[in-house]
């Protein structure tokens, strides 16, 4: 009887205090970033937050909840669309359309999980690219917002977005700080409460959680629409940054899903370091191989290929296996005295 | 009889989309493997066809008996070198996988091709056709395809059901377990039921590169086409996927005929509305 009185179950190890640290201190320097750095390095600052957050999303579907979607780009696009329409024929500011498009592209989440959940494993995988299709030949058919060819946001809003143009680009760099760490969070948050143990349970059997009272469904339905609600704000983003949109660009499986994917994949899926690991490597490689082509993208896919056969669990598991870390503490470790 | 017309199109296009379904019902069917890269495979067998072709300047269907074994070659050793490693209860590393394939096909085909639409020439064959009044004609072209499509489907089942080569396909399919007990080397297996496969994605491939133009980016579309010609044919049942071929091509030749940028989406939403109601597809033989 001593024996079981005598453990403890604890989430924060020493390594996570100092990470939450080091975590405000990075953040710090984020946050002076615009008032010493160049225009060039806030837009990559800014494409850097907004690959992260997909990634962080695209993770927590499949990483987490094990719905491996290869049709995210869905969301990105309607986000995307959305803040076009909401700021050229609603007259509502781009900033304040982007939560908008968050919320409303939520409640179009869910008719699409009713469908695609009728869906298991890989079939659910391309269930998801199917639907994205459907999105991007319905969008290039809607001729007020430039049907195939695309429209972009007229001089007169984007002057409206803020005073001048380095106002406009802080603005723009502090929404995308904004969605970062809100996604971020959300992803952490998520993974604390009894959805991630309920996700837990339901990866490691169905049949079992099921029996002990977890709702698969809801659970499931949940985290695909929180992820589809942020991979839409993170959309609105994107297409406030270009000012320009059309059906293939924003619906673009390579940009939004394919880098997505191999991001995770190389970065480590299932955990929150992973995907900052990964678009870390993302765009190092990229910016190695830029005078290629898409020899990046044929390099990108070995390396993920490479990592999924022989390292799954990706370069931060390999670190995890020499070190016990843990910069997110969302695991429990039970602790005998 | 316009709409009458319509339909024989539809009939005639399901006949190639048949075939994209075919291997990839194939590869379910044995390895439980779906195969995201499986369009781009296609198109890289009509770029394989494209240039047996122009090389040798030999007539296609002739180009066929060396493009047939060269991707059925390449079907078994990718399957012994790559996809025998990720199979297993975990879904994830073989979709992962070949999605990682698919995008590499993709942009290795459009570094060594470029973007340029293509076409393998089959001279009169492609405006060659068969007049049956003043609103119907057949064109000879996809009437082949059709043709071919069910030649290929009673092959297999052929190989499947009288050979011992099918035997052992059925039997890794049903339990790997018990089927290697009884001295089947499933990882040897697999490699064949790939190469099989590839052998069937070669002949789409050459196919579709002789009845419309094709670029390095039309792969990820055609796999959609197959995977819902599969899906609405319901899983296991070959014949179920050449009427999902069908069903799937009639949908996109009425959704032409409406306004022709709704012929895809047409189809898109006839496979959503199918899974909807029929979640198991229309002639589901085996479960899951």
């Amino acid at each position: 009887m001593s024996r079981i009185s005598s453990f403890e179950v604890s989430r924060s190890t020493r390594a996570s205090k100092v990470a939450l640290v080091g975590w405000i201190v990075i953040l710090g320097v984020l946050i002076s970033v615009p008032f010493w750095a160049g225009r060039g390095d806030m837009r990559f600052l800014i494409e850097f937050a907004y690959y992260l957050t997909l990634a962080q999303m695209w993770n927590l579907l499949a990483g987490y909840a094990g719905l491996v979607s290869v049709g995210q780009q869905a969301f990105v696009g309607l986000g995307g669309y959305m803040l076009f329409a909401a700021s050229v024929y609603f007259g509502i500011h781009p900033v304040i359309a982007i939560p908008i498009a968050g919320v409303l592209i939520a409640l179009i989440s869910i008719p699409t999980a009713f469908v695609v959940f009728r869906l298991r494993g890989a079939y659910f995988a391309i269930g998801t690219w199917v639907v994205a299709e459907v999105f991007r030949l319905l969008f290039a058919q809607i001729s007020s917002l430039g049907g195939g060819s695309g429209m972009s946001i007229p001089a007169k809003i984007v002057k409206e977005i803020a005073s001048g143009r380095t106002e406009r680009d802080m603005l723009i760099y502090f929404t995308a700080l904004v969605i970062l760490v809100a996604g971020t969070a959300m992803v952490y948050l998520l993974m604390r409460s009894k959805y991630g143990l309920a996700l837990t349970a339901i990866r490691d059997s169905e049949p079992a959680s099921d029996s002990l009272g977890v709702n698969i469904f809801k659970t499931k339905l949940t985290i695909y629409v929180a992820s589809a609600a942020v991979t839409g704000v993170v959309g609105a983003l994107i297409f406030l940054q270009k000012l320009r949109i059309s059906p293939d660009v924003a619906f673009s499986l390579q940009d939004w899903t394919a880098a997505v994917i191999f991001i995770v994949v190389i970065g480590g899926i299932g955990t929150i370091e992973g995907p900052i690991i990964g678009t870390l490597i993302y765009f190092g490689l990229r910016s190695l191989l830029s005078d290629y082509g898409s020899i990046y993208m044929i390099v990108l896919g070995c390396v993920a290929v490479v990592m999924m056969l022989w390292a799954p669990k990706g370069v931060w598991g390999l670190i995890t296996q020499k070190f016990d870390l843990q910069l997110f503490p969302v695991n429990r470790r039970v602790t005998w005295k | 009889m316009e709409w009458i017309n319509t339909i024989i199109q539809g009939v005639l296009l399901g006949g190639l989309y048949a075939l994209f379904a075919t291997g990839l019902s194939l590869m379910f069917g044995i390895m439980r493997l779906v195969n995201i890269a499986h369009g781009d495979l296609i198109v890289l067998a009509a770029y394989v066809g494209l240039v047996v072709v122009e090389t040798l300047g030999v007539h296609p269907v002739v180009g066929l008996i060396i493009v047939v074994p060269i991707m059925a070659g390449l079907g078994y050793l990718l399957q012994r070198a790559l996809l025998n490693r990720t199979l297993g209860s975990d879904i994830l590393p073989p979709l992962l996988v070949t999605f990682g394939l698919s995008i590499i096909i993709q942009n290795l085909l459009l570094e060594i091709f470029s973007a340029d639409s293509r076409r393998i020439n089959v001279g009169e064959l492609d405006v060659a056709s068969i007049t049956i009044n003043d609103q119907i004609s057949i064109g000879v072209m996809p009437l082949i395809v059709l043709i071919l499509a069910i030649l290929v489907i009673f092959a297999l089942q052929f190989l499947f059901y009288k050979t011992g080569l099918g035997r052992a396909f059925r039997a890794t399919s049903d339990d790997q377990d018990i089927a290697r007990l009884m001295g089947i080397s499933n990882k040897h297996i697999f490699g064949l039921a790939m190469a099989v496969a590839m052998a069937v994605v070669a002949i789409a491939g050459v196919l579709l590169a002789m009845r419309t133009n094709f670029d390095p980016a039309i792969g990820p579309s055609r796999l959609l086409y197959g995977f819902e010609a599969v899906i609405i044919g319901g899983l296991g049942s070959l014949w179920g996927t050449l009427a999902g071929g069908l069903i799937l091509g009639i949908s996109q030749a009425i959704g032409a005929k409406i306004d022709p940028g709704w012929q895809i989406l047409m189809g898109h939403l006839m496979f959503l509305a199918i899974l909807v109601v029929r979640p198991r597809g229309l002639f589901p033989r085996s479960v899951d």
